[in-house]
């Protein structure tokens, strides 16, 4: 039965709906998005009886709160890590509420990115349930004049061991909130055997609103008074804008009007790229309005950029000598030798993020304060970024994070957010920026374009008594630093300078490459390309060799033992070696995994079929992956079945972690099959899904099997470490089925015959 | 004015009629569960049924759906296959991020309604309009099936 009342009148319309608007609704307008909080956007969570930290808070009707500080963007961080305070703290879930977090460095890092969430953070949530919960029992013991040590905790409940007697956690609050917090010697923490959910999981906490609508991401934030903006930013990575046409922009329904944005100084970094912005009461008005702006630009020296020049002159230079960064034996006294040799040149494209929620942010800017609501994954990047563009105190920008659609990387870089408090200064309303997908994929921070060079001196098995790398790339640090031309020990890290094999004679280099886009990081980042290529090669060998592909990775892995790498520069992502060491074995088990799990050698498959394997260990995580592949007579590839087997350690939700590396083969089957961006005169080509496809139903894998290894290790990363041996697993796979060998991505450029 | 029958529910709304559905529901209206990912019916987050089948809102002009009954992923779960749909999608977790998921879960909604057993076929043909970049799809595959089966 249809309701209807006029609700046109509501104050929190005002400025949402279009000028004149009626609307007929039963509650069609959502509650104010974080409107009770925005004065000084602490969490509910600081408000609780009980406050004994940044993370915990508790009422006295024994509402658990738990402060999530890092962003969901489907990895279902958002979950895993309150999931671990309220392990701790022997709280029921069911009485958990979780809350996000607004930027504020006293939570410590909050840059979702890098897959390192659970291994900074697991030791410091497990300690905040850990204090919440003594300091319960010492109310209790309290309460009824007992020592602390005849009290444990059941769920949400102190008990006397004695007498049985209990008291729920909301009865205990206010006790609690006047006894002193206690310090970390104090604590105890839960043997892994009484664990209660880490290691068993919990589904999204968030799933119920995302299956119903009802989930706020940073598109769906939404404030009183607030305008709409899109912008039109320069087509050329530097151009700054030469005239435009304001007539028959300001004539379209709906355009306020037209505001023009300053060009970044150099470096880039997370600068707004400058331009036009139409402002609109609503999306759709912003976006037509952008339709006949008519920019004059001034393109500057990137108009020069040509892709298909730019790679020829990479792959000219990967076959130079380069940078020396890992050296060991002498590889060019087993060169000169005269022995077989075999070398080989891969190439991968730039890559763009396109997060399904395109780039979008709302910022109001108010007696010298900023408040933003945007889908980050760096909420103080944006403090930063939006203090230096306004000039006001970093403790002045409140950023709310939403959730993310999607993220992959990109939305650490708070250009987006930068740009929405810039507009709203001029414009003096809140504004909320929106991307069009077009700007999404044309105006990004791309994974950087690479050329390798692999050359190995043969023994007569083939197996290699020698081995140079070379790779050449535009780094992430020219965003920051323009005359970066080398990549930094962070990113030649990434499968690259850890080659982990047991070959006497290595050498690894690196070319230079001057940028002409933003570079910045995508999921697995440098991995990508340095994992393909080397996982490539390897398979190369080894057919070269005659011999299984399986049986000769593990040969070149070599025997079990923690690679010694201290003659190189190497973070190791930013972990202990000693607790984080590189250990061959884990590499080895899960590649003999693996191959078990898939039935290498065992299966028979049908014609145009073939498995291919990769091994790769990223942000801390060993991974191997077998792919299968069908090749049609058309030359159409399709994916039946994917094996990957895991080691990250302590897992804290198997069922995120599958979904993880589910999701990442996917994301492997979009950069083979399609990932490409080019550029001519500066200009990026691509522009939406139609001509920068990504993996559709029909093309990812149709199962992807995930096989998590049991380790006794500390907890690494899973959001990114998916990626890389997918990547050559799939084309290793491809060469089998086909005897096609991709050296080259994607594979949209190149035609497969039958096999 | 445009009359727009939304979930049930009649809105007049005093809008342009080439406004697409789209920014109609989330801009003046305010239901925002309906999301935008591409603007040119490439991705299929901005899904929606009219009339029971599932469209793209981001290319469907306001003035060509008034009168028609339009169902969003706020009203889906009062039909006993959205409903199906909705409790599949929970049971298998199939989303991660979950922007794409209403124009996954009203398009597998609508194909269900018409084809309560898809084959694999069946729902590659349907479903490849509906682009997850976080990779679901082999849980939407399951969650469709598992769907199906209930119905049985």
């Amino acid at each position: 039965m249809s309701q209807v009342i006029n609700v046109s009148r509501r104050g929190f319309l005002v400025g949402l709906a279009g000028a004149g608007a009626l609307i007929l609704g039963a509650q069609t307008v959502p509650k104010l998005l974080w409107a009770k909080k925005a004065d000084n956007g602490s969490p509910h969570a600081d408000e609780t009886t009980l406050h004994p930290n940044l993370f915990v808070g508790i009422d006295t009707d024994g509402t658990v709160y738990i402060v999530a500080h890092r962003s969901e963007m489907g990895t279902v961080i958002r979950t895993s890590l309150p999931l671990v305070v309220a392990d701790e703290l022997d709280a029921d879930w069911k009485r958990v509420k979780i809350e996000q977090a607004i930027g504020d460095a006293r939570y410590g890092d909050q840059n979702t990115d890098g897959s390192h969430s659970v291994r900074s953070f697991l030791e410091v949530m497990r300690e905040a349930g850990a204090a919440a919960r003594l300091m319960l029992i010492r109310a209790a013991a309290q309460q009824w004049g007992t020592p602390d040590s005849e009290c444990r905790t059941d769920l949400h409940t102190v008990v006397h061991t004695l007498t049985g007697r209990h008291l729920g956690y909301g009865e205990l609050a206010s006790t609690a909130s006047r006894l002193p917090v206690p310090r970390k010697e104090e604590l105890s923490l839960k043997p892994p055997a009484s664990w209660r959910y880490i290691g068993k999981g919990m589904p999204s906490y968030d799933l119920a609103d995302m299956v119903t609508g009802k989930a706020l991401y940073g598109m769906d934030a939404r404030v009183a008074g607030m305008v709409y903006a899109s912008i039109e930013h320069p087509p050329v990575f530097g151009g700054k804008v030469k005239s435009y046409d304001e007539k028959a922009t300001l004539k379209v329904t709906g355009v306020r009007q037209i505001v023009p944005i300053d060009p970044f100084k150099p470096p880039a970094a997370f600068q707004p790229l400058g331009g036009v912005a139409v402002v609109a009461d609503n999306t759709w008005a912003a976006f037509q309005g952008r339709k006949s702006l008519n920019v004059v630009w001034d393109n500057g020296p990137n108009e020069s950029y040509d892709s298909d020049q730019y790679k020829r002159a990479l792959q000219q230079t990967a076959r130079k000598p380069g940078k020396i960064v890992r050296n060991e034996g002498d590889v060019d006294s087993m060169f000169v030798k005269g022995g077989k040799t075999f070398e080989a040149d891969y190439y991968v494209p730039l890559l763009a993020h396109a997060p399904m929620e395109p780039l979008v942010a709302l910022a109001e800017f108010k007696d010298g304060k900023v408040t933003a609501w945007a889908p980050t994954q760096n909420p103080q990047a944006v403090q930063d970024i939006v203090s230096k563009e306004l000039g006001i105190p970093k403790d002045h920008v409140i950023c709310h994070v939403t959730l993310l659609g999607g993220a992959f990387g990109r939305k650490s870089k708070p250009d987006y957010v930068a740009e929405a408090a810039v507009l709203s200064k001029k414009v003096g309303r809140p504004v909320k920026v929106v991307w069009t997908r077009e700007d999404d994929i044309k105006f990004d921070y791309y994974n950087t374009v690479a050329a390798m060079h692999m050359k190995a001196a043969l023994d007569p098995k083939g197996r290699p008594t020698a081995w140079l790398q070379r790779s050449v790339f535009p780094p992430i640090t020219s965003i920051f630093d323009v005359s970066a031309v080398y990549g930094d020990p962070g990113h030649l890290q990434q499968g690259w300078t850890d080659v982990p094999y047991a070959i006497p004679n290595l050498r690894v280099e690196n070319g230079p490459a001057k940028a002409h886009v933003r570079i910045g990081w995508l999921r697995s980042v440098a991995n990508i390309y340095h994992g393909f290529a080397v996982q490539s090669f390897t398979d190369e060998l080894a057919h070269r060799a005659g011999r299984d592909p399986v049986d000769y990775l593990l040969d070149l892995i070599g025997p079990a033992r923690k690679l010694d790498l201290t003659r190189t520069s190497y973070p190791n992502y930013g972990a202990s070696i000693e607790t984080y060491p590189w250990e061959t074995g884990r590499l080895r088990r899960v590649t003999e995994m693996v191959a078990e799990k898939a039935g290498w050698g065992k299966r028979k498959l049908g014609k145009g079929a073939g498995l291919g394997i990769a091994a790769h260990r990223s942000f801390l995580t060993y991974v191997a992956t077998v792919v299968e592949v069908e090749v049609n007579g058309q030359g159409e590839v399709r994916i039946p079945r994917v094996d990957t087997v895991l080691d990250a350690g302590l897992i804290v939700n198997p069922e995120a972690t599958r979904a993880q590396f589910e999701g990442a083969a996917v994301f492997g089957a979009s950069i083979v099959r399609s990932g490409e961006i080019t550029a001519k005169h500066g200009v990026i080509q691509q522009s939406n899904f139609n001509d920068y496809p990504v993996a559709r139903i029909n093309e990812a894998p149709y199962q992807t099997n995930v096989h998590i290894a049991e380790s006794s290790a500390p907890p690494a990363g899973v959001g990114e470490p998916g990626v890389p041996p997918f990547v050559a697993a799939f084309t290793n796979a491809i060469f089998a089925a086909t005897g096609k060998r991709l050296r080259e991505l994607p594979l949209s450029r190149t035609t497969l015959g039958a096999s | 004015m445009v009359r727009l029958s939304i979930n049930g529910t009649l809105h007049q709304l005093d809008v342009p009629p080439d406004m697409p559905l789209l920014w109609t529901l989330r801009d003046v209206i305010g239901l925002t569960g309906t999301k935008f990912g591409c603007g040119m019916a490439l991705c299929g987050a901005c899904t929606v049924q009219v009339d029971g089948l599932p469209i793209r809102s981001c290319v469907t002009p306001v003035s060509s759906v008034a009168g028609k009954e339009i169902t969003t992923i706020e009203g889906i779960g009062a039909t006993p296959v959205g409903q199906r749909v909705q409790e599949a999608w929970r049971a298998l977790n199939v989303p991660q991020c979950g922007y794409c998921q209403s124009g996954q879960i009203m398009q597998a909604a609508g194909l269900l309604a018409t084809n309560p057993k898809p084959s694999d076929q069946d729902i590659d043909t349907s479903m490849a309009g509906n682009i997850c970049r976080c990779g679901t799809y082999q849980r939407i595959r399951a969650a469709i099936k598992a769907a199906a089966k209930e119905s049985a």
